[in-house]
């Protein structure tokens, strides 16, 4: 069931086209990512969707009632909602004061608002910090307390505009483990935005890709990630081989690419003499000393172009008539002894790749 | 220095009902004029409309108007060929409480926008966005910026305080009236009493040193925060009382 449709979002400030025209439909009790670079315009349509701006053109339907200009009702549709945003914004008052007064506002009864904010301070692992100033606590703990304070008062639609961007690894990892919680049993429907890849992956049932203020692609975080819709979805989910070619052969699904005078094999629905873009995950392709070490279909040599150590792993760039990116951790680099120009196979599945159309 | 020291110790009842009378005309026009610029500070800041800046502005330039400025509009206003002839306020306390009100409302309306723009937007955006009412949001971003809000109804009352143009020029400074500390260290000054003059003025700054010093001490000791500025000086009024 469709809980919240935006229907041909645009937002302009200053004659700056900050959203066109987003289409998106989120289904109660699903939890959802909006990803995209710094600037693509996630906050502003998390700022839209909680009114807390008026689109410029679009519609907004909450509940099946359309809020995009709402007057007098903004404020009880908002009631229904809770955002929390990416700086850790607190009041100057205590952890309770704060957490309750979204209740207060609600004219909640004294009991049942002492009662729910003891519950969700032990939901966030902050029974402790009850009467400390919030003022006074660390950027981690005042975003859990800002993420209490919207837990507070049950919203049926959840906003979180990079609820841990800036944060320690630590404090990260306890917030996500509060908002698996939330999504998994309570059911409540979300939606974040993250330029955080992983942690999209890891909470959304679905995952949207705005980019350039336009959503370019909603779907399953496997459908995201392996099979992006096109380049630029691609490029920022981290599929750092694109290579163009053409279908130079095809025998039913399996296709033969052909990239810079070499063959590839990959299974795709496109037609012979397509002009294609091929998209190989780094962590996708293996690398091997000798040619009959891998039994995948598609095997290439060539002569290593860069080596760059990323900590546990190491980056490898290979010119084999085509350049190929890929992953092996830093021990087998160290192993397999990779040199610069030294020779080396890359190998990869036909099901590894995926293959869109090329303008 | 002997002498000013002197007429400090012996003012007589003329010099504690003026000091008296400065403090209620500058208590009182403080009031009225936090009650008018409050609601229309928070009224500028949180609305929008075409020529909010401009009128920003011009609030802010009225910040030095003189008082002797003020002073002839009010006597203009109240005298009896005045549109407010009627009411027969002039050369009354009511003159002086309505001119120092004037004076210092442009002043209190500034500070109230400024201190609410010393918040930060995404305080009453959160406010807003967790189903704040606009009344609740305006209270959520009084409760943070208090301390500015507190600095401005001190500038207020001192600026009320320490005018003379106005209780001149419409005050008539009649002893036992309208006459406050300011008017009377004229005075005095004019008739040649330099060391009374300056006995008074000393009086003058002491008062304002005092209540600022309380306002501060309030501050530093984080009271505020418990309890809010008016119960506390009620506690210490009642504490003083016995």
């Amino acid at each position: 069931m469709t809980f919240l449709q935006i229907s041909d979002l645009c937002k302009t400030y200053n004659e700056r086209s900050i959203l066109r025209g987003v289409n998106l439909s989120i289904d109660k009790g699903y939890a959802y990512a909006v990803i995209g670079p710094t600037g693509a315009g996630k906050t502003t349509l998390i700022r839209l969707i909680d009114l807390l701006d008026t689109p410029s053109s679009g519609r907004i339907l909450f509940d099946g009632v359309d809020v995009t200009r709402s007057g007098k009702s903004r404020n009880s549709t908002r009631r229904r909602m809770a955002l929390v945003q990416q700086k850790p914004i607190v009041f100057k008052m205590n952890v309770f004061g704060n957490i309750a007064c979204g209740l207060k506002w609600r004219r909640e009864q004294k009991h049942a608002i002492r009662s729910k904010v003891d519950e969700v301070l032990g939901l966030v692992g902050m029974g402790d910090y009850r009467d400390r100033d919030a003022r006074t606590l660390s950027g981690g703990e005042m975003q859990r307390v800002a993420i209490a304070r919207a837990l507070v008062i049950e919203p049926e639609l959840l906003l979180l505009d990079e609820p841990t961007a800036n944060l320690d690894p630590v404090s990260v990892s306890k917030i996500e483990d509060v908002l698996a919680h939330i999504i998994k049993k309570r059911k409540t429907t979300v939606l974040m935005s993250t330029h955080d890849m992983p942690q999209g992956q890891r909470l959304a049932d679905k995952i949207a890709v705005l980019i350039n203020g336009e959503l370019l692609q909603v779907g399953s975080p496997n459908e995201i990630f392996c099979q992006p819709a096109d380049r630029k979805v691609a490029e920022f989910v981290g599929v750092e081989n694109i290579l163009p070619g053409t279908v130079a052969g095809k025998e039913n699904e399996l296709a033969i690419i052909n990239v810079n005078g070499e063959d590839i094999q990959a299974i795709t629905d496109l037609a012979y003499g397509e002009n294609v873009f091929v998209m190989i995950r780094p962590e996708d392709i293996t690398f091997t000393r000798t040619r009959d070490a891998s039994s995948a279909r598609n095997v290439f040599e060539g002569r290593i172009n860069k080596i760059v150590p990323l900590g546990p792993l190491t980056r490898i760039e290979l010119d084999c008539g085509m350049p190929l990116l890929g992953v092996v951790t830093t021990r087998s680099a160290s192993e397999m002894e990779l040199t610069m120009g030294s020779k080396l196979f890359a190998s990869f599945k036909a099901t590894a790749i995926h293959v869109i159309k090329r303008a | 220095m002997d002498s000013i020291w002197n007429q400090l110790v012996s003012l007589g009842s003329e010099t504690w009902s003026a000091a008296g009378r400065s403090l209620w005309f500058a208590a009182t026009s403080c009031v009225i004029s936090v009650l008018i610029c409050f609601p229309l500070g928070s009224l500028i800041h949180f609305r929008t409309f075409r020529g909010k800046g401009l009128l920003v502005s011009v609030l802010q330039s009225l910040y030095c108007m003189p008082t002797v400025l003020v002073g002839l509009i009010i006597f203009s206003l109240l005298s009896r060929a005045g549109p407010l002839g009627d009411l027969g306020w002039l050369f009354s306390p009511k003159a002086i409480i309505f001119g120092q009100a004037l004076l210092i409302s442009p002043i209190m309306m500034g500070l109230v926008i400024s201190a609410y723009s010393g918040v930060d937007k995404s305080v009453t955006e959160t406010a807003t966005s967790l189903g704040a009412s606009s009344i609740q949001m305006v209270i959520v971003a009084v409760r943070e910026a208090k301390y500015a809000m507190l600095t401005m109804v001190i500038i207020g009352f001192s600026r009320a305080i320490s005018e003379l143009g106005i209780s001149m020029m419409v005050g008539g400074n009649i002893n036992f009236y309208t006459r406050t500390l300011t008017t009377a260290i004229s005075l005095e000054t004019q008739k040649g009493e330099i060391e009374k003059a300056w006995a008074m003025g000393i009086l003058l700054l002491l008062i304002a040193l005092v209540i600022n010093i309380t306002i501060y001490s309030l501050q530093k000791s984080g009271r505020l925060k418990r309890w809010g500025v008016f119960r506390l000086l009620l506690d210490r009024i009642r504490a003083w009382g016995g």
